[in-house]
């Protein structure tokens, strides 16, 4: 089958490649960009793993042709953290809050947290589940992902956090 | 998992989008949103040999209101219906029902075209046309036509579509305003397809129901329009001997598949109880 031609902005830089038209943006990502933060879970398009940003929308990779993706702007966990190295509020707030354990589900959850973070500043707990009810994690129960959200959207408006009672 | 070899179309016109799909024939399918087609693609349920995807015409985007219709583009995401105001004033079931579909991820690419045109008994938004008493736009190589939500579904997967057609947009008469509305659904965990679900729009004057209408989600080959129970709550204050005989009459035209989701005589109780939710709820949100 002929290889489509496909031009992309992923975390910031310009790329160009020849793709089949049945690859799946996830399998771009991964295998021809050498982004592997990414990850491929359930590939149903149910756990969220392989979530990134693509033109302001949260999207699971694994549910896309690379080049429906022709033209896009796209962000991966590679592209969180600041070129010196300077992680995201949401890659800090994780580890503080030990937002995570095996890792797994993590970069879905941040791509995911911040699009949800851009789209509403201080959501409610509430929120934040049904807002991150599309990924799945099987380690933390989600009580310090949703606490890490919770910092993270405090630190990005500038305001202390404040850990809500037990 | 990865897709059987295709060709990829990205025409922008629905002319050039109908000209392909007729002359690429049984071998071709529309893309839409994607979210139910590369699924079945990656699983090999469907291999087709050429993909038209919609998402470069910009006609079939966008939510415009005309006269008492909201006309809604076949490309509009769910994401886009839960964020429509007109939709959210003039026919907040949509609303309603979006929230219920899926995840946030996929209500961003999932497209309400998708959802109504592919046919999947298990899709919400099929049985909420059917109640609302939609009309869906179709266009093919021979011209245009619309067909009513309540004539469209034929079976699983089995539609009144032609091969080359596709629905370009959806129109639907907003109901009266003051109308109570719900649609109550069941399901074991996010993201997944209702093991029952009911809608509701009705209005009332005086305290009695002065017209209702009902549709019914996955416990068919098709989604149902309970008319018969509508019928019998028409001039009732929805009292409980009335709402019961109501809910006998939807349960009665229900032909469930017995599943993972439950047998199927539990998944038509479970559409009376949808119902009987979703008439309280609109009986609250009603005004008399």
């Amino acid at each position: 089958m002929a290889k489509s031609h496909i031009s992309m902005t992923v975390n910031g830089k310009k790329v160009e490649e020849l793709v089949e038209p049945r690859t799946l943006l996830i399998h771009f990502l991964r295998e021809q960009l050498q982004l592997t933060g990414p990850h491929i879970g359930c590939e149903t398009s149910h756990c969220g793993a392989c979530t990134v940003d693509l033109d302001g929308k949260s999207v699971k990779s694994c549910t896309v042709f690379a080049v429906q993706a022709n033209g896009a702007d796209i962000r991966t966990i590679e592209g969180m953290a600041a070129a010196d190295g300077t992680l995201h509020a949401l890659q800090e707030a994780f580890r503080e809050m030990h937002g995570l354990q095996c890792g797994f589900c993590t970069p879905g959850m941040i791509t995911r947290a911040y699009r949800l973070l851009q789209e509403n500043k201080n959501p409610t707990e509430d929120e934040i589940r049904v807002g991150i009810s599309g990924n799945l994690c099987r380690c933390t129960g989600y009580q310090n992902i949703v606490k890490a959200i919770q910092y993270a959207a405090a630190k990005m408006s500038g305001v202390p956090f404040q850990e809500a009672a037990e | 998992m990865i897709p059987g070899a295709f060709a990829y179309h990205r025409p922008t016109s629905v002319k050039e989008a109908v000209s392909l799909l007729g002359n690429l024939g049984d071998d071709a399918r529309a893309l839409a949103g994607g979210h139910s087609l590369i699924p079945m693609m990656k699983l090999r349920l469907a291999s087709p040999a050429h993909l038209v995807d919609l998402a470069g015409v910009a006609d079939l985007m966008g939510i415009r209101e005309d006269g008492r219709d909201v006309v809604i583009g076949v490309m509009t995401t769910q994401h886009e219906v839960i964020a429509s105001e007109p939709l959210a004033k003039k026919i907040p079931i949509l609303r309603e029902t979006s929230l219920l579909i899926a995840d946030p991820q996929v209500r961003y690419v999932g497209t309400i075209g998708g959802n109504v045109a592919n046919g999947d008994p298990g899709n919400d938004m099929p049985a909420v046309m059917i109640c609302l008493n939609a009309t869906y736009h179709v266009t093919g190589k021979s011209g245009d036509r619309r067909i009513a939500a309540r004539e469209f579904y034929q079976g699983a997967y089995f539609t009144a579509l032609e091969p080359g057609e596709i629905v370009t947009a959806i129109r639907v008469p907003a109901p009266a305003a003051g109308h109570g509305y719900a649609y109550e659904k069941l399901k074991r965990k996010v993201g997944d397809y209702a093991t029952a679900a009911a809608a509701v729009v009705l209005t009332m004057t005086g305290g009695k129901v002065a017209s209702c209408s009902i549709g019914l989600t996955n416990v068919a080959e098709t989604p149902l329009w309970a008319e018969e129970a509508g019928k019998i709550l028409i001039g009732s204050a929805l009292d409980a001997a009335t709402v019961k005989k109501a809910v006998a009459a939807a349960e009665a035209i229900t032909s469930p598949a017995s599943d993972g989701r439950g047998p199927a005589a539990y998944r038509t109780k479970m559409a009376g109880v949808m119902l009987t939710r979703a008439l309280a709820r609109a009986k609250e949100r009603a005004s008399a």
